[in-house]
């Protein structure tokens, strides 16, 4: 898994590319979740995520309440078989997915 | 094609990707092949972390094609603590964001994914049957 973070202001971008499993969600809560502070707006752009776990909806989980608080964060381009499975896990209700 | 490896977190990819190229070679689409790692990562994570307690152990992952089914059967076995993982209540999906946990939720995936789940406890052994129709 990469995970790629790019900051414009208090808007931060980040890209995730490979597979968020058991073995790479530390790496990718370590990566995510310190850089959230003080950013109003965060962006996962899941164009090149080819799957993910519970290990990582754990931390979409938590990185979707530290933003609810400070600002907005929103899932772009995600595959059908990612979409699936926070279709399945009602994720959907609560996350912002463009 | 049987394979055996210390119940380890960092086994699981390298198990995963031998797997997918059985998957492959039977013409699993990329979307089942998903759905199967996901299946894996989650029933393997479980046994890595609670099959053995503090100690250490083996896990071993079958894979067989059912041609006449059009399906594959993945078995995985531990000789660890008997534990079905499918005995559980499924998680409550419905809830909001506040009172969501994560707990269940990676074996209710594997239920909504997979075609047929069996578990069985024999000869000391967790035995999970797993089948995907391709």
């Amino acid at each position: 898994m990469d995970v790629l973070l790019k900051r414009d202001g208090d808007t931060i971008v980040v890209s995730i590319a490979g597979r968020i499993n058991t073995a790479t969600s530390p790496q990718f809560e370590r990566e995510l979740i310190p850089a959230l502070d003080g950013v109003k707006k965060l962006v996962l752009d899941m164009t090149d995520l080819l799957y993910i776990s519970s290990a990582g909806l754990r931390v979409i989980l938590t990185a979707q309440k530290i933003m609810a608080r400070q600002g907005e964060m929103i899932l772009r381009n995600l595959k059908p078989e990612v979409y699936e499975v926070f279709e399945m896990t009602g994720f959907v209700d609560f996350l912002t997915i463009e | 094609m049987n394979l055996t490896v210390e119940a380890k977190v960092e086994n699981i990819d390298p198990l995963t990707n031998l797997v997918n190229k059985q998957l492959e070679a039977m013409g699993c689409s990329p979307r089942v092949q998903s759905q199967i790692d996901i299946a894996l990562d989650e029933l393997l994570s479980n046994i890595c972390h609670y099959a053995y307690g503090d100690g250490t152990g083996h896990v071993t992952v079958g894979i067989e094609e059912i041609a006449e089914e059009n399906a594959v059967q993945i078995t995985i076995k531990d000789y660890g603590i008997p534990f079905d993982p499918l005995a559980h209540d499924d998680p409550d999906v419905s809830l909001d964001i506040h009172e969501r946990n994560i707990g269940g939720l990676g074996i209710f995936l594997v239920k909504k994914t997979m075609s047929d789940l069996r578990y069985e406890y024999r000869d000391g052994c967790n035995i999970l049957t797993v089948v995907k129709t391709l």
